[in-house]
């Protein structure tokens, strides 16, 4: 995306921002709370029109500009959000949440392969499967939304805020699943996170958003921990 | 049940109809089953907005009257047959439908719910300004010879038999279809729903579009069965109460539920008719909905599942 600017009314959130995540990558995307994180995610997804800037998707050779399709085209041209605080259907079940994350007709006819790939990579969630996603324990419900956006043979997925709202074992563990399921798809991911050190271990390298602006860009991990923005927002120093 | 068995049943009842249609019982009973019946149709027809979508609509006599006044309009200006009627009134009424759903974008929940309100109180008093379909003083309906069957109490009852049927089927459909999952979704997040790719904006007018075609339908032969239409009794409150409460006594989630809810509550009313007065209907509603609101929130076919469960 190049210097996408957007907000809501006449509130701007996002500043001129660009970002880049190439083919297989993980990027993190970091900053505290109110910075713009999740409105640049929504961008993405078609949900928040962008005041100015563009967001493409290069594949092949070929560019789709993003920045004026709707949600379900984008779903459609293969990427899908985790969003942030799980948004399950807390009264429907574990099975009919997967089934809603293959919507799009696209995705319908390869719900005999990927329902049984969902129940293999998070086993309790076949166990769950006739019970209420409301029910389940937050670790769990994470589990279900990464689950649910996978329904959808995503090429890029993105994941906005997987730790809010879990202990930190529990955030460990949702941050190991997604590495693993990132190289077992070679999926591309691109992580909203305010929690640097669990972010971290899983991307290859990161942005830093400060009030709706890039601040920093880290092209690897070893020189996000060593920037001074990082220190100044997360480590205290 | 798969959908070939839905059928035959659905043919089966249609069959038991006529054949209660020949029987020349008590003319009293196609009178009032046509009322049961009737509101089998009307708490469907809600339910696919109510509560496979989750939009309360208050507004059922303004989509019920509307059905009723198409016919009235159409046997005025062209003498046309009772099957356009229905189909008009369908037809008309699903324009409305189409209407409010352009509404949902704006308003959710409660102030939903209040605008389809205000909606009837808006079309009933256009209707009462309006000389042509009767105005304030009403409209009376000679009926023509009746064809086919002994009487129109009979094929009225037996037309009804079949709107039942159609419209379950329909609602039965759609409740398993993908358009029935995305309905479930957006009623239970809207926002979520949207991330996932769901068409909510569509799958709402759908709702609404369909919703207010089955009240059209139930309103369509309204004059014939009555024969005398004034604004008040097409408006009825009943109306908007009943669409609202057969649904949440038998369960709003399943195409059963409305079905059971509007024989059981359909037919207390008319026993109640009979025996008591009709003017403890709304009363009899109203307790019974006090009571399941209470003891059972999802209603009857959400209470046997949770039993069930156990």
């Amino acid at each position: 995306m190049r210097d996408v600017a957007a907000g809501y009314g006449a509130v701007r959130v996002l500043h001129g921002v660009s970002i880049e995540v190439r083919e297989g990558e993980t990027v993190a995307l970091l900053g505290t709370n109110g910075n713009g994180k999740s409105t640049l995610i929504k961008s993405i997804m078609g949900m928040l029109t962008p005041d100015a800037g563009e967001i493409y998707l290069e594949s092949g050779g070929t560019r789709t500009d993003l920045t004026r399709r709707s949600t379900e085209e984008i779903v459609d041209l293969g990427i899908a959000l985790v969003p942030e605080g799980r948004r399950l259907f807390p009264r429907l079940t574990v099975e009919e949440n997967l089934l809603l994350g293959a919507y799009r007709p696209g995705a319908r006819a390869d719900i005999d392969r990927n329902l049984p790939f969902c129940f293999e990579a998070f086993p309790v969630l076949r166990e769950r499967r006739r019970q209420l996603a409301g029910s389940m324990s937050g670790g769990e419900q994470q589990m279900l939304a990464v689950a649910r956006a996978l329904m959808s043979s995503p090429r890029i997925l993105l994941v906005d805020e997987p730790s809010v709202g879990l202990a930190p074992i529990l955030v460990t563990r949702v941050i190991a699943k997604i590495r693993e399921l990132k190289e077992r798809y070679q999926l591309t991911v691109l992580m909203a996170e305010q929690n640097f050190n669990q972010a971290t271990k899983i991307a290859d390298r990161g942005y830093i958003i400060v009030h709706g602006r890039i601040e920093f860009e880290g092209r690897t991990t070893a020189e996000l921990r060593e920037n001074e923005l990082v220190k100044k927002y997360y480590l205290g120093v | 049940m798969k959908t070939r068995g839905a059928l035959a049943v659905g043919v089966a009842v249609i069959g038991l109809g006529l054949a209660l249609a020949g029987l020349g019982v008590n003319p009293y009973v196609y009178f009032a089953g046509y009322v049961v019946l009737q509101y089998v149709v009307i708490a469907t027809a809600w339910n696919v907005l109510g509560g496979y979508a989750g939009y309360v609509n208050f507004g059922t006599p303004a989509f019920f009257a509307l059905g009723a006044y198409t016919s009235i309009f159409l046997i005025e200006a062209l003498r046309a047959p009772l099957p356009v009627l229905i189909l008009s009134g369908g037809l008309v009424a699903a324009l409305l439908g189409l209407g409010i759903g352009y509404l949902t974008l704006r308003l959710k929940g409660v102030f939903f719910s209040i605008a389809t309100f205000a909606l009837s109180v808006v079309l009933q008093t256009l209707i009462i300004n309006w000389e042509y379909v009767g105005g304030a003083k009403g409209y009376t309906l000679i009926r023509p010879p009746v064809p086919f069957f002994r009487s129109w109490g009979v094929l009225l009852f037996t037309l009804m038999v079949a709107l039942a049927v159609v419209t379950v089927l329909v609602a039965r459909t759609i409740e398993r279809s993908w358009i029935g999952r995305g309905l479930a979704a957006l009623r239970d997040d809207e926002d979520a729903a949207e991330c996932m790719g769901v068409p909510t904006l569509r799958l709402k007018l759908f709702a609404t579009t369909l919703s207010g075609f089955f009240l059209g339908v139930a309103g369509a032969p309204f004059p014939y069965y009555v024969t005398y239409v004034e604004p008040s009794s097409a408006f009825d409150l009943n109306y908007a109460v009943n669409a609202l409460a057969m649904p949440m006594i038998g369960g709003t989630t399943t195409w059963l539920g409305p079905v059971i809810g509007a024989v059981l509550l359909g037919t207390a009313q008319q026993v109640a008719t009979v025996t008591i007065s009709s003017e403890l209907n709304l009363l009899i509603v109203g307790v019974v909905l006090v009571l399941f609101v209470v003891l059972a929130p999802e209603g009857l076919t959400g209470l046997v599942r949770k039993l069930r469960r156990r």
